[in-house]
């Protein structure tokens, strides 16, 4: 049976039916109780599992993540909210040093199978601290795997699939698609989390996004399609690990490889992706890849954000980059 | 002072701020007004769309105005986003309280200008830099002060602990002001302490009062003797100013999710300005005529203030690039370039 829900609220049901599943999952993070999360996510879950399942904590990040370690230690599965993005940071070492390594450490004995929930990146006019896009540090860290959606049924089916893993997961939401609406299936199987999708078919470039910016790729590949370019929109989902086989594939295929997202690109997932394709696929490649992204610059103010913000027409013009037409970079001279 | 403006005597306190004169009560009063005024300014600006947030300090104008007032123009202050009444007292410009909140600048003014940095939205990190600074200054053998201010929620972050634990290790000159408004967004302070928050302090080694934070004399004798222990090479003290958010988180919150009436109800009879007003009264000191005067100083304030507001431009695009590093960095440069043309081939 499948229902209208919102990416929120989508991923607030996934919650709802671990909470119901499995007796050892608990949710832990500031405001999540009654007021529901400041982004609704968890509404009416402390109502409906009581405060010791679904719990307000002091106002600590690191706190959060420390206390969520001792309940894995104690067979829990913690699902830890962050409030934005940019507040991730005073957990930052609980979650590198500790978290990423406790498996490790233990030569196997310990299990950290806590999920961490990051609402990220920008596009909503907010202040400082609330528009980032930090994924990179984590996939730079060994021991994490880091996953981010662009559908509620992608949003559901996954925040499941993080918490029944038994490794630590960052579940980064992409916070302006809060509001989109789709089908949701509670019972639906779909790709494993691990697994990048191939959103539309093409045959000229493959445009590789994830997260927020999966829909505006979707729209490149409608504009473009105008132009007679025909692009192939992969969803990546998992950011670590990156499911190479299915980008590999598309770009053997297409020839032409563009990577965007909206964090930073100084060693970001676009250098990943483009250097590995580069590795794998080098005698395929018919132009060198692009990579459309934010500026190597702090998140701007609000007024500013559409300017660092990678958008239709900036990936437009990396396709036309790509596909050697005319582009912003043709006169260009350093 | 009683929430019916009858002062309670105390013997210890009563005489820090026995020099205040009439006029100066009035002058503060007129704080009190005014920065009520500004904020109900802009909460109206974020709802009519002029700014994207807006973080309300009703109810909590004594615990600033009493507090910000005492301070030297060579002192400085590291706050938290909610304190616009300090900021205002620190002389900081009408519209630079605002250019964060409508999104036209990461800064609203230069630190240096007024002794205020620019507040600090991750929860409890300015209370280490006023720390710092402190002990910059304790180095540099000045007798100015630095406070730090937070809310009760901040309290339970690890930079706080851990500026409190700096700050009598090193016996420096800085000043806790935290104000209890009893709320971190949604959650009750009983989250964060069992106990009174400024009960924690002296397991720090560090003195700590727990103020009525909306009777503003009493604010005004706590933040004095506090910096006057600074001042002398006594270091570091706690002020806890107990006082309520009356309003919401911001302009996003919905607290009707979470509160309770009948506890805004209680709250709202111990206003902090209804207070103050009626103990002038008492001492004859607040005619018609002055209320009158305040009130239309307040209401050209909030208009100077909107026409500020509506008059921040945006900034231009190329400036995405500007400030990051003090000195030419080459990668940063080539992106800004290639932005150009690309802004050329395109337009804006
Ligand atoms: C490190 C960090 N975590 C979370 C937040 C989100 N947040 C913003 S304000 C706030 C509550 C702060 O409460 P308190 O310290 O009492 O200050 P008040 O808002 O009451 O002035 C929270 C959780 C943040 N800004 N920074
Ligand atoms: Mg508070």
């Amino acid at each position: 049976m499948s229902e209208k829900l919102t990416l929120a609220k989508a991923i607030g049901s996934g919650l709802r039916r671990a909470l119901e599943d499995d007796p050892s999952v608990v949710l832990l993070g500031e405001d999540i109780g009654k007021l529901g999360g400041v982004f609704r996510v968890t509404d009416g879950l402390q109502q409906r599992f009581g405060a010791d399942r679904v719990m307000d904590t002091p106002l600590a990040e690191a706190g959060i993540l420390g206390t969520a370690v001792g309940l894995a230690f104690r067979g829990y599965r913690p699902v830890c909210e962050i409030q934005f993005d940019g507040f991730i940071y005073p957990a930052f070492d609980q979650i590198v040093a500790q978290v990423a390594k406790l498996h490790y450490r233990t030569g196997g004995a310990v299990r950290m199978p806590i999920t961490i929930r990051v609402p990220y990146g920008g596009g909503i006019g907010a202040v400082e601290h609330h528009s980032e896009s930090p994924e990179a540090y984590f996939t730079h860290t060994s021991g994490l795997r880091v996953v981010t959606c662009s559908t509620p049924q992608d949003a559901h089916s996954m925040i499941r699939e993080a918490i029944a893993c038994d490794d630590p997961v960052l579940f980064f939401e992409p916070k302006r698609r809060y509001w989109t609406a789709g089908e949701v299936d509670e019972e639906f199987v779909g790709l494993p989390m691990e697994r990048a999708r191939v959103v539309v078919e093409g045959s000229d470039v493959t445009l590789v996004a994830y997260g927020p910016l999966v829909a505006t790729a979707l729209d490149v590949a409608a504009a473009a399609a105008e132009d007679g370019v025909s692009i192939e929109v992969i969803d990546l989902r998992s950011l670590s690990p990156v499911d190479f086989g299915t980008v590999e594939e598309s770009v053997r295929k297409t020839g032409r490889l563009v990577v965007a997202h909206e964090a930073q690109q100084f060693g970001g997932l676009g250098a990943e992706i483009a250097a590995t394709v580069t590795e794998r696929c080098f005698v395929y490649l018919e132009a060198a890849p692009a990579r459309v992204t934010g500026f190597d610059v702090p998140y701007p103010p609000a007024k500013l954000e559409e300017h660092f913000l990678p958008d239709l027409d900036r990936i437009l013009d990396a396709v036309d980059r790509v596909m050697g037409r005319e582009n912003s970079l043709t006169g260009w001279r350093a | 002072m009683t929430p019916q403006g009858v002062r309670v005597r105390d013997d210890t306190f009563d005489p820090l701020i026995a020099d205040v004169s009439p006029e100066q009560l009035l002058q503060l009063h007129e704080d009190l007004v005014v920065v009520r005024r500004i904020d109900t300014e802009a909460t109206a600006l974020q709802r009519q769309g002029e700014l994207g947030l807006w973080p309300p300090l009703l109810g909590q104008e004594a615990a600033q105005v009493g507090s910000a007032r005492q301070l030297r123009s060579d002192d400085f202050v590291f706050s938290s986003y909610r304190e616009n009444a300090v900021a205002y007292c620190r002389g900081v410009q009408l519209e630079d309280l605002v250019r964060v909140w409508r999104g036209t600048a990461s800064s609203g003014w230069n630190p240096f200008d007024v002794g205020m940095a620019t507040p600090a939205v991750i929860i409890g990190a300015q209370t280490l830099h006023a720390t710092g600074y402190a002990l910059g200054c304790k180095k540099d053998g000045v007798d100015s002060v630095a406070v730090a201010y937070f809310g009760d929620g901040a309290t339970s972050q690890g930079d706080v602990n851990e500026a409190m634990v700096f700050a009598a290790s090193f016996q420096v000159p800085v000043i806790f002001f935290c104000q209890n408004n009893q709320w971190a967004i949604s959650e009750p302070v009983g989250l964060q302490a069992r106990r009174p928050i400024a009960d924690r302090a002296p397991g720090f080694g560090i003195p700590s009062i727990r103020v009525d934070g909306n009777d503003l004399l009493a604010v005004m004798a706590a933040t004095r003797s506090a910096i006057e222990r600074a001042r002398t090479g006594g270091g570091p003290t706690f002020i806890e100013a107990v006082t309520y958010r009356m309003g919401p988180h911001t302009t996003s919150d919905d607290p009707s999710r979470y509160t309770d009436p009948a506890v805004q109800a209680e709250w709202a009879a111990k206003d902090p300005i209804l207070r103050f007003e009626a103990y002038l009264e008492g001492l004859g000191f607040l005619t018609e005529e002055r209320r009158a005067a305040v009130a239309a100083t307040a209401d050209d304030v909030a208009r100077r203030f909107r026409a500020g507001c509506l008059g921040l431009e945006n900034p231009e695009p190329l400036t995405v690039f500007d400030h990051v590093y003090a000195t030419p960095n080459s990668w940063l440069d080539r992106q800004k370039s290639q932005y150009a043309s690309y802004l050329e081939m395109y337009g804006e």
